[in-house]
């Protein structure tokens, strides 16, 4: 495998002009010649459908649920970064890039990450005239807020749905291109495999969701937007249908997978109640600038926590983290939470939570003002948990939620399968080790709106003109493989649901390849997940047909497909021996038991290579070499 | 409020396809936990049924947050069960009490054809929102985004709108499975910006006439749309619409009429 980043010569200001006057064009005449496939319809699927629509080509769009939109981007409740400087206060393209590559722990590629802030703008410029709702203030014009710890005011909102407003308007030019004829969606189809041909990727085999018949589709490129793979840990707070088989294909068929160990756990989520719960839900974290967060000193306290004196309560962050306190990074508030947990401390019948304690807030502040700032926040947590959180503190835990992780792309956004181009939370390439807020949104919508549009065309121009069809011998063996699979999954007839073993999975990642992680475990990881997949092939159940509406073989084909899956972030992780980002390297530390990041051994992202079933996967490595933002160590003390 | 773990009867509508006879199924259920959301109820029964080597009952659901629109269903002839302004995965089983009977079935609208128990079609929507729910700006063209400021009330009015998950909670309510107040969010989601001013006209004729052709029925001003409406869309929003379409209606040209969306 072959890793070429490609990026442009030139300064790092000057390389995406250059670049996109060094793609080749195509003829707006030709365009229409060309048939593309973009799988997914969140923010970059979305986005990028409509693009190229707009632009000439014809597109084939799909998507597994009933509606283009409802992926999992309508979730997003923060907001979006540009660095506007509306607000006056210092931000530019400059130092967005400089807080995303520091954020990222300097694990992301500049290149990239530097036209990601050149391209913010663009973005809010075209969610505006598309409709978007975004928060004005009383002048007319838009607001803005700091998130996430950001010492300037560059994130743009829309109430707390913001993810849903961009999407929906994403969705709208989708819509106005399948009115137009230039966009044909597919809805409730899920991709199962990838078709390569000749080297490069010339199709895909979806299953109609409806009918449960497999079907064929050809085209000149292949756009992969099909999000993250958070669920591969059960309890996330990813959607019930998000998955990494469409990913995992084109693992299987060539594509590189890049840095598969970068998860990122938040720390302000509702704790779980118990083993029948099938998601977690995520709180903004805004709410950590008035809480406090504290557990009992004194293990298995049953006094309420109100009747528990300040000097027996343990204020673990602020006696920690003196300067930041309360508001430390996600991946520290999170690493510390399950350490008074896993130490006994922690609180609620689960004895998995921290407390998060408005009492101060409200005794300085009032309760009006506290209603103002969290009013929808402290209701949704009410209906939850039956608890009022204006009375008793909030019970908190963290949660998986993103994966920076994903399929390595070059820098216009290809797979190392030439015509495979991956978009959105599925590529690997602009968060490093750790996701700063509002950065999700921002990093979709310029992949689908302004990136893809220019490097597509540029793969296209020098394609030669002889198309695969549908019913070429790569379709027909990539249809097999799916069939034999789906087969084979039916004719187990064993005892189990997916969902047991699933949960499983679950939790041997959670405990074992979670915030910390130590070679021990991990080895013992590794031992676990090919039994666990034995298991399933051995014991799992799916009544019903093939040829049909059967969501129990949805589901179960999405689970084999993590069990594999979990072993490749297992085995990255093992070798990762440092402490960045998301994730606490037990062996990579420093004398007060902080994460010591390790720039000699890892500044580069590991990128796997799929060598055949039952063959260990090939380690490769992009390094990375950090020009304009020098490395430093985070200290939050 | 429950707030031990406790037993209730389900009566779910089971079908197995959009031309087949659908029936009531009873499932008794014991050891149902107050902490657990409606559909994890569900998820609980369909773990039994499938490995009693029983077909699971279809019903749709995504993120289990609220938003995605995904989930819902009629709980005793409620639509999302009918807590107010809460979607079905958000509904609790403590709000259920000990030993009632549940009633639960799909959507109820020939515009949504039933696909499998108690999922739906909802394709009409999106037929809606195709033949206008847009403002017409490609990639590219948009003007400087502070360039056009926008007054806080409206802005806040258009966000109200704009704030409607399409689960067609609204459609299911209604006595006359009418679309109205989902069409009405759109038209007003829109028209309340002045990027969205242009195309009025066309907009508003041609997302009514789309609802009217997907076969949802006309408006008769009962309210039961916002009451079960899980984002709280209110009336005024379809008032708007009608006064777009009427408005159309009267000043544009046929040719304006005649080329539907943009």
């Amino acid at each position: 495998m072959k890793l070429d980043a490609r990026v442009p010569a030139g300064p790092i200001e000057e390389k995406w002009d250059k670049h996109r006057f060094a793609l080749k064009l195509i003829n707006p005449a030709n365009k229409r010649k060309y048939t593309v496939i973009v799988v997914g319809t969140g923010l970059a699927g979305a986005s990028a459908a409509a693009s190229l629509g707009e632009l000439g080509y014809r597109v084939k769009n799909f998507c597994i649920q009933d509606s283009a939109r409802r992926a999992h981007s309508i979730a997003a409740q923060g907001g979006i970064n540009a660095a506007k400087n509306y607000t006056n206060d210092g931000d530019s393209v400059w130092r967005l890039f400089y807080d995303t590559v520091k954020g990222g722990d300097y694990r992301a590629r500049e290149a990239n990450v530097y036209r990601l802030a050149q391209l913010s703008n663009h973005i809010i410029d075209q969610c505006v005239a598309q409709g978007v709702p975004f928060a004005r203030e009383y002048g007319g014009l838009l607001a803005n807020r700091s998130f996430g710890g950001a010492q300037v005011s560059r994130t743009f909102y829309a109430r707390g749905q913001t993810g849903q407003q961009l999407l929906l308007g994403a969705y709208s030019a989708l819509m106005r291109q399948v009115h137009a004829g230039k966009v044909e969606l597919e809805t409730r189809r899920e991709m199962l495999d990838l078709v390569v041909e000749g080297g490069r990727a010339v199709g895909i085999v979806a299953r109609n969701l409806v009918t449960g018949a497999l079907e064929r589709h050809a085209a000149d490129a292949v756009v992969l937007a099909t999000g993250g793979y958070s669920r591969v840990y059960y309890l996330s707070t990813n959607a019930m249908n998000c998955a990494v088989s469409a990913a995992w294909a084109c693992h299987k068929r060539g594509a590189g997978f890049a840095n598969p160990c970068f998860t990122q756990i938040h720390p302000t989520c509702i704790p779980v109640h118990g083993d029948r719960q099938s998601k977690l839900t995520l709180m903004s974290e805004s709410l950590r600038n008035d809480g406090r967060v504290w557990v009992p000193r004194k293990p298995g306290d049953p006094r309420p926590a109100k009747d528990i004196p300040a000097a027996e309560r343990l204020y673990y962050l602020e006696e920690r983290y003196p300067s930041f306190g309360n508001l430390v990074p996600r991946d520290v508030a999170s690493r510390a939470a399950k350490k008074v947990c896993d130490e006994g401390l922690g609180v609620g019948k689960t004895k998995l939570a921290v407390y998060l304690d408005f009492a101060d807030a409200i005794q300085r502040d009032g309760r009006d003002k506290i209603e103002e700032k969290y009013g929808n926040l402290f209701q949704m947590y009410e209906k939850i948990n039956a608890e009022d959180p204006y009375q008793v503190p909030m019970r908190i835990f963290p949660a998986v939620h993103y994966t920076m992780g994903g399929l390595w792309v070059d820098y216009d956004l290809m797979s190392t399968v030439p015509g495979l181009f991956v978009l959105g939370e599925a590529n690997f390439s602009d968060h490093g080790a750790n996701r700063l807020g509002a950065s999700a949104l921002m990093q979709g919508l310029a992949d689908g709106y302004f990136v893809i549009p220019y490097t597509l065309g540029g793969y296209l121009a020098q394609l030669p003109r002889a198309r695969v069809d549908v019913e070429h011998g790569a379709f027909a063996e990539a249809e097999q493989g799916i069939r034999a699979k789906i087969d084979r999954v039916m004719k187990v007839k064993g005892k189990q649901t997916c969902d047991q073993i699933h949960k499983k999975l679950g939790l041997l990642l959670w405990n074992k390849c979670g915030m910390g992680r130590n070679a021990a475990r991990l080895g013992e990881a590794l031992q676990e997940i090919p039994r666990l997949r034995e298991e399933f092939w051995h014991d799992v159940t799916v009544p019903g047909r093939a040829d049909d509406l059967n969501q129990q073989l949805e589901k179960t084909l999405r689970v084999a497909d993590f069990l594999e899956f979990a072993e490749l972030l297992v085995r990255d992780a093992l070798e990762r021996v440092e402490s960045c980002g998301g994730h606490f390297r037990e062996e990579s530390q420093t004398e007060d038991n902080e994460a010591r990041r390790d720039d000699e051994r890892f500044a580069h992202a590991a990128v796997w290579e799929h060598q055949g079933e039952g063959k260990p996967p090939l380690r490769h490595q992009e390094e990375l070499t950090f020009e304009h933002v020098k490395p430093s160590q985070r200290s939050y003390k | 409020m429950s707030t031990t773990n406790f037993s209730l009867t389900l009566h779910v509508w089971r079908q197995r396809g959009p031309a087949e006879r659908g029936h009531m199924e009873v499932f008794e259920r014991a050891d149902v936990s107050p902490d657990q959301s409606f559909l994890e109820m569900l998820d609980d029964l369909n773990e039994e049924l499938v490995r009693a080597g029983k077909e699971p009952i279809a019903f749709e659901h995504d993120c289990r947050e609220g938003i995605c629109g995904c989930c819902g269903l009629m709980v005793n002839g409620r639509a999302h069960g009918g807590e107010r302004g809460t979607t079905l995965c958000q509904v609790h089983m403590r709000s259920f009490s000990p030993g009632s009977h549940l009633y639960v079935e799909p959507w109820r609208a020939r515009a949504f054809p039933i696909l499998r128990d108690l999922v739906v079609d909802r394709a009409a929507f999106d037929r809606i929102q195709q033949a206008g729910g847009y403002i017409s700006v490609n990639t590219g063209q948009a003007p400087e985004a502070g360039s056009i400021p926008v007054p806080k009330p409206r802005a806040d009015q258009a966000m109200d709108a704009a704030a409607c998950i399409g689960c067609g909670a609204c459609v299911a309510a209604c006595k006359n499975a009418s679309a109205m107040l989902f069409v009405g969010a759109r038209v007003s989601h829109f028209v309340l910006l002045p990027q969205g001013e242009v195309e009025r006209a066309r907009r508003a004729l041609a997302m009514v006439e789309a609802a009217d052709r997907a076969g949802f029925g006309n408006c008769t001003n009962e309210g039961e749309c916002s009451a079960a409406c899980p984002k709280q869309i209110e009336m005024p929003h379809m008032a708007r619409m009608f006064r777009e379409y009427l408005r159309a209606a009267l000043t544009e040209s046929t040719r304006v009429r005649k080329d539907g969306g943009a």
